[in-house]
């Protein structure tokens, strides 16, 4: 197994486990981590796909590492977002549940 | 695709600026604050409507799309703007309902003399900036990754728009619309790395040239796809939707609900139509347009159960979202997705959407402001209290509804014509309902403000004349859009409204929505009385549907429906491919 096949099947993994946190896990901070390791997953693909398109005399393609700084970027930047509406609500609300019903005295779902 | 689109032409450049000129506002604005902030934001909305105008009338002299290479680097290592029918036309729509939407809300959101700067004020100035230039941006890009970048943008200057207020509840509707959103972004942006990982290329015309049928086409188109629409919010993924239309200020939702969601819709239409018409199947069509025809069902029957108008209206526009996707299979010419009758047809859609919900946000956010609430059951006597801003929202649904002269009815006339020239009758079932539906929230709306008060209306606050007027405004351009979307030689394709034929059809029409916002809401239209045995059996139709809406709206179902239509649309393209 050539190591491009290695980071590519870590990146599935990755990607595995984040959207089964973004799915399962019901607290919005542990959804945002979630998001945050499917991200890496694509990113680590996209690394991965770079060095396989290599051509001649160049270690890897590098285009998508040029797209995946700005692709980092905008991760961040909705990583940043989502923080601060969530110590926002926290704030505000006195509880991070995402239901629609009003909470009934407890201070977060879990 | 021949070689024009990879050198620039003329006035390529004015697609930089048009971009480019809402951002600059951004800037200026951000240190200089308060009143000086609203007047730049001001200042550049007719600025950008001449530059768009520039455009098209460029665009039209030039009869082919124009292109900008940024930095004079042509693709595949460069990055090039382009601008072809359907851009231009969104462009225009756009910049003239930002205008429209900037008149609103100097209302609300403009400084009394001698009043400290509001932080609301302040925010909500520079992010109708930020949409703007975004939206620019999701028209104008040529390839899939500065599209993403777009529409992660516009995503970033929506949310915030939603908790303006700063409510638990709005904050609670902003954050679900962020994570639900950028589930979609990652899915997307997974997609458009295989596809580079198959093709080598992100530009849109170089990938429809090297893309084949084959499993990473498939898989990066149904991920990109199911993403995309998570983003647009259609049926059964409009999980954020209800409560952030619902809860923002009327003119952020006029935004959020007549442009944001646009662009996402437009770079479906990109992708479809501009990157991969090759290997879309009409089965994968087909069942984006039944989300769309479900989208109409239940979110027209959920909008007749609401309370509150404003709920009413962002459930409208979730029902309004599946008409925007109706156009995918009748698009199919021998096999093959074309941009023909049928795209234009959905792109008219877009606009007469865009002006005519923008208008009803509008007014329900006056109906709000001048009575102190929204409750449906209590708007009697609303109509003679806010005449102008009442005429507007039914304008605004007579134009929804598709009657002539009307963009959505022109845009209806070409599908219709579509659908029975490709023998899908089905789709001319769901076009005409579709019409009932809308009309039927519009008129529960209409019975329930035009309906003599118990006790004469007390407290009426004054609101704004120049807000209802520019809501009005925005209605009537919907209503004649289809004069403005037709050119001179072509008018025989808009039918007189009185004529015996439409006339019969729009009767048809209100009658049926009449029968549905009589049976349906959650109080009766003939007594206003919320109980009656008989009416314990019509509203159990509508009872089922608000069911079914909230258990979609969970988070675990909604996830779960977005990865399943994810792997739908992918195995469609397989299936259509081998048959």
């Amino acid at each position: 197994m050539n190591v491009e096949t290695l980071f590519a099947l870590a990146a599935c993994a990755l990607i595995g486990i984040g959207l089964y946190g973004l799915i399962a896990q019901p607290h919005p901070l542990r959804k945002l981590v979630a998001f945050n390791i499917m991200g890496s997953g694509v990113f680590v693909l996209f690394g991965a796909l770079a060095k396989r398109g290599a051509s001649a005399g160049l270690a890897a393609d590098p285009v998508p590492q040029a797209l995946l700084i700005t692709a980092i970027v905008v991760a961040f930047a909705a990583t940043a977002v989502t923080v601060a509406l969530l110590l926002r609500l926290i704030e505000v609300a006195d509880s991070a549940s995402l239901s629609d019903k009003a909470p009934q005295g407890h201070r977060s779902e879990r | 695709m021949t070689v024009d689109a990879w050198t620039a032409t003329d006035g390529g450049s004015l697609l930089a600026a048009v971009v480019l000129l809402p951002f600059v506002g951004m800037l200026l604005g951000l240190p200089l604050g308060g009143r000086w902030l609203r007047r730049v934001a001001l200042g550049m909305m007719p600025l950008g409507l001449v530059l768009a105008l520039a455009i098209a009338a460029q665009w039209a002299d030039a009869e082919r799309p124009l292109v900008y290479l940024l930095g004079g680097w042509a693709p595949p290592l460069g990055i090039a703007l382009r601008a072809d029918g359907a851009a231009v036309a969104m462009l225009v729509a756009v910049a003239g309902v930002v205008c429209a939407i900037g008149v609103f809300a100097r209302a609300d959101f403009g400084l009394a003399p001698g009043a400290a700067e509001s932080r609301s004020s302040f925010s909500y100035w520079l992010l109708l900036l930020a949409v703007w230039g975004a939206l620019n941006l999701v028209f104008v890009s040529g390839d899939l990754f500065t599209l993403y970048v777009a529409l992660e943008l516009l995503t970033f200057a929506g949310v915030p728009l939603v908790c303006l207020a700063g409510t638990g509840e709005t904050l609670r509707a902003a954050l679900r619309y962020m994570l639900f959103a950028i589930c979609g972004s990652v899915l997307y942006l997974l997609g458009a790395v295989l596809l580079y990982g198959g093709y080598g290329t992100l530009d849109i015309p170089l990938l429809a040239a090297a893309v084949r049928p084959e499993p990473i086409a498939w898989i990066s188109l149904g991920l990109m796809t199911a993403g995309l629409l998570a983003k647009t919010a259609l049926f059964p993924l409009h999980i954020w939707l209800p409560p952030a239309h619902g809860g923002a200020p009327a003119a952020a939702s006029a935004v959020l609900s007549a442009l944001v969601i646009k662009g996402s819709w437009f770079l479906v239409l990109r992708l479809w139509f501009d990157a991969m018409p090759g290997i879309v199947t009409p089965s994968a069509a087909q069942l984006l347009a039944g989300l769309g025809a479900a989208a109409i069902v239940v979110g027209s029957i959920v909008a007749l159960r609401q309370k509150r108008l404003k709920l009413l209206v962002a459930y409208s526009t979730m029902a309004q979202i599946g008409y925007l996707f109706l156009m995918f299979p009748l698009a199919f010419e021998g096999g093959k997705l074309v941009q023909g009758a049928a795209m234009n047809a959905g792109v008219l859609q877009a606009i007469a959407h865009a002006t005519a919900k923008a208008g009803m946000f509008m007014s329900a956010g006056l109906v709000y402001a001048a009575l102190g609430h929204d409750r449906l059951a209590e708007l009697a006597g609303a109509a003679r209290a806010l005449p102008v801003t009442l005429l507007a929202f039914a304008v605004s649904g007579v134009a929804l509804m598709g009657v002539a002269p009307s963009g959505a009815y022109l845009a209806k006339k070409m599908l219709l014509d579509a659908a029975s020239d490709s023998n899908q009758w089905w789709w001319v079932v769901v076009l005409q309902g579709g019409s009932a539906f809308t009309a039927s929230y519009v008129i529960l709306v209409m019975v329930s403000a035009l309906r003599r008060p118990a006790v004469p209306l007390t407290g009426v606050q004054t609101v704004s004349k120049l807000s209802q007027w520019t809501a009005l405004a925005l209605a009537m351009s919907s209503l004649l859009l289809a004069f403005a979307a037709v050119d001179a030689n072509r008018t025989q394709l808009i039918k007189n409204p009185l004529d015996v034929a439409e006339l019969g059809t729009t009767l048809l029409v209100l009658l049926a929505g009449a029968l549905l916002a009589l049976g349906l809401p959650h109080y009766s239209l003939l007594s206003g009385s919320v109980d009656s045995p008989i009416r314990r059996y019509t509203t159990f139709p509508g009872v089922a549907f608000e069911l079914l809406d909230g258990w979609l709206r969970r988070w675990t179902t909604a996830t779960l429906l977005l990865i399943l239509l994810g792997a739908l649309f992918a195995g469609l393209m397989r299936v259509g491919h081998s048959a």
